[in-house]
């Protein structure tokens, strides 16, 4: 194990995929010379040259669908919008086309295919630099939705990316790139789509979430120590398909939910899960599910300030459990 | 050696976040076990942060300015200490699992930036403190209802230690467990010495006064509490008591004066109305119904058992229905409905020898009233001395629906209907 960013972890899972998998490639807008503009690619094009890793037109919809068209060959392309900002151009390709091929021709054809996207506030990005796309995509059946937290889950679920026969969203939080350390195995692993985590286990509340946002539930839950409230973290890590099981599991156990993101609040992955608990573990709730998400707002405001205001932090999740604890 | 992360120690309680003022050692230098490392800056404490092993500072990850969480990497070390090798040994949560601890990452604010975008550090802003909703008493929860159901358990009979009283799982769950047995007659022995020492005495509250230390402290932070005083000649009152006192003994019942408070300040508060009110999401909300509580020493703690419509009775109902409650509330075996309620809250202090007192507000209510004990002093009336029966009012009101004058006008309407009370006051 050694400690590496979340970028390097990404990195590496690319690196390994392709050394080992002819089949696999790399597009995108500067994945090459530039080695992509969050360094993702360094030296990819040195290692593994133009022909599997190539740089394409600001053109996301054409990234998107030469993937596809590459993925119905046989192939296993990751394809990296630059910003989850500019995949709307790819919507049609990924949402239209992508996530329905292989129903749509009986299994004739499939998409192997994967898309990273960096997403997510707290960045100083404004409005077109932090856009939350996660409630777009995973209520689109067909697609796979992954969004880790950390170094370690990042490289494994990635290499599960790859190697899955579907169309994978890989949505990458920008803050975790270099602000998110961990340890992480120097060889090859995976860890199964569709599975969420228990990263901190508890009794009295289950703090569900994924991304960036996990890492302030854990400082939540260890300040609440203090105040004698036990906190299960819960990281979901794919938000499609949920994993109902670990989420129905944890809230049984605790019976009460609180749910974090950093997207906007209405109709976002929370609303799902307190959806899935109301339905199936009604009878073991202690406390109204509740939900502490980013505003309904339009965009991420330049302005420092309200930048801080639209993300959550440990203070905000803080207050919301030990509400919900006390009720 | 290997390289080991240097984290931002808990440096106090509740402390969060700390600023990195001034690193003291810089890259290459190397560093004793104790060393001052940096100086940390917090919203309580300035401190040095000294080394917490030997070693060479190979990293800074925090650059000075930056905010950084409590349990956030602000530095690496290269040492081969070898009480390093858990990680610095700084506060780690419990551990899930190898695996998940050390593969979960640390979150380091504001030390590189990102990409053509940048980022930098982000201050974390306080959120306010969300305002607690009430909650009906009586509203269990769907796991509280089934737990209930299967192992056949009083909901009444279990205290709730949830917002308002409310029964949570792990109320149930204690009850189930016999830690929480139903409330029996058992005198004031209700409080149990967890531990005793040499020179202190450490008590376990039970959960009635946790629930009434929350409800004290929750009025007197919110309720920014006003307090006025007056005195009332009693004396026409205490001879009418006297003078029915016999009826009442015929009847094996017993009448004090506090039924004839009852119907005073039940009427005057209808020409008062904003004393019977409360403030909520900056509104006044009137109570059109006067439910007046009225607090009892039961075993277990202070009741305020609630009569209902004070208004619409006459003092030999008010004084029924005080002593059903009061003998209820003393075998505590009042209901929920018995308890809750209440628009105001009437305290007989006198009857513990107090001549004055400073009540708090029985959350959310916009008073409550002390009536004190009845004492004979000289006063002056038409230049000539008497001696007659005095007793204080003393009054503690929310200053954000209330001003004095309006206090002092239900106090002096209260104060008239009282002094009024004469041989020929109805008692039905």
């Amino acid at each position: 194990m050694t400690v590496k960013s979340t970028i390097e972890a990404i990195r590496e899972a690319m690196r390994e995929e392709l050394a080992a998998d002819p089949r696999v490639m790399v597009l995108g807008e500067d994945v090459g010379t530039r080695g992509g503009v969050f360094l993702a690619t360094q030296n990819f094009i040195e290692e593994f040259g133009e022909h599997r890793i190539i740089d394409t037109p600001l053109a996301e919809c054409s990234i998107a669908g030469v993937t596809l068209g590459l993925a119905f060959k046989g192939l296993r392309p990751i394809a990296e919008i630059q910003f989850s900002d500019f995949w709307w151009y790819a919507a049609n390709q990924l949402i239209g086309e992508a996530s329905r091929v292989h129903y749509g021709t009986n299994g004739y054809l499939s998409a192997p295919m994967v898309v990273r996207i960096p997403y997510g506030g707290g960045v100083r990005g404004g409005l077109f630099h932090s856009q939350y796309i996660e409630s777009y995509l995973y209520n689109t059946p067909g697609l796979k939705v992954i969004a880790p937290s950390n170094p370690y889950d990042a490289k494994g679920l990635l290499k599960s990316a790859i190697r899955d026969d579907n169309p994978v969203i890989f949505l990458e939080h920008k803050k975790t790139y270099r602000a998110v350390r961990g340890e992480v195995p120097d060889t090859s692993y995976t860890i199964p789509i569709g599975k969420a985590e228990v990263k901190r286990p508890g009794t009295d509340i289950t703090l569900i979430s994924y991304g960036l946002a996990i890492h302030y539930g854990m400082e939540a839950a260890m300040l609440l120590e203090d105040e004698d409230v036990s906190v299960e973290v819960l990281d979901l890590r794919t938000l499609r398909p949920l994993d109902n099981e670990t989420i129905l599991e944890s809230v049984k156990r605790t019976g009460k939910a609180l749910i974090v993101h950093e997207a906007s609040i209405t109709g976002g992955v929370g609303a799902e899960v307190s959806a899935i608990i109301a339905e199936e573990a009604f009878e073991y709730l202690d406390a109204p599910v509740s939900r502490l998400c980013g505003p309904d707002l339009p965009a991420m405001a330049f302005a420092p300030t309200l930048e801080d205001g639209f993300m959550v932090n440990t203070r905000k999740i803080t207050d919301a459990l030990l509400k919900r604890a006390a009720y | 050696m290997p390289i080991v992360p240097i984290e931002l120690p808990q440096v106090g309680e509740s402390v969060v976040e700390g600023i990195i003022e001034k690193w003291l050692k810089k890259p290459g230098d190397s560093v004793e076990k104790y060393d001052p490392l940096v100086e940390v800056v917090t919203d309580k404490v300035n401190m040095e942060m000294p080394a917490p092993f030997s070693g060479t500072l190979t990293r800074i990850l925090a650059e000075e300015g930056a905010t950084i969480p409590v349990g956030g990497v602000i530095a690496e070390m290269d040492t081969e200490d070898a009480s390093a090798e858990a990680g610095g040994g700084q506060t780690q949560p419990p551990q899930v699992s190898e695996t998940i601890m050390s593969t979960m990452g640390v979150l380091v604010e504001s030390n590189v930036s990102l990409g053509p975008t940048g980022s930098l550090a982000v201050e974390e802003t306080p959120a306010p403190a969300p305002a607690l909703s009430s909650q009906g008493r009586a509203v269990y929860s769907p796991v509280v209802m089934r737990l209930a159901a299967e192992h056949n358990v009083d909901l009444s009979l279990v205290a709730g230690t949830g917002i308002n009283g409310r029964v949570t799982k792990k109320d149930v769950l204690k009850h189930l467990e016999g830690g929480q047995p139903a409330p029996a007659p058992a005198p004031a022995a209700a409080v149990v010495p967890v531990a005793t020492g040499a020179e202190e005495t450490i008590i376990e509250p039970t959960s009635k006064r946790r629930i009434i230390a929350q409800n004290m402290v929750r009025s007197a932070t919110q309720i920014p509490h006003a307090w006025a005083l007056m005195e009332v000649d009693v004396t026409g009152l205490v001879e009418r008591r006297q003078a029915i006192r016999g009826q009442f003994k015929q009847q094996g019942q017993d009448i004090t004066i506090f039924p004839f408070i009852i119907n005073a300040v039940a009427q005057s508060l209808r020409e008062h109305p904003y004393l019977n009110s409360t403030w909520r999401d900056e509104k006044i909300v009137l109570k059109n119904r006067i439910h007046l509580g009225v607090a009892v020493s039961a075993p277990s703690g202070l009741v305020v058992p609630v009569i209902r419509d004070a208004d619409t009775l006459s003092v030999a109902a008010a004084n029924s229905q005080l002593r059903t409650l009061a003998d209820n509330a003393r075998r505590d075996a009042l209901s929920l409905d018995q308890v809750q309620g209440g628009t105001f809250t009437l305290n007989n202090t006198g009857a513990l020898g107090t001549t004055v007192s400073s009540p708090i507000i029985n959350f959310p209510q916009a008073a409550i009233l002390s009536t004190e004990a009845v004492v004979q002093r000289p006063v002056i009336i038409n230049n000539a001395i008497a001696i007659r029966s005095m007793m204080n009012l003393c009054m503690s009101f929310d200053h954000r629906i209330v001003d004095g004058a309006e206090a002092s006008a239900f106090l002096k309407s209260v104060k008239d209907r009282l002094e009024a009370i004469g041989p020929d006051t109805p008692i039905n």
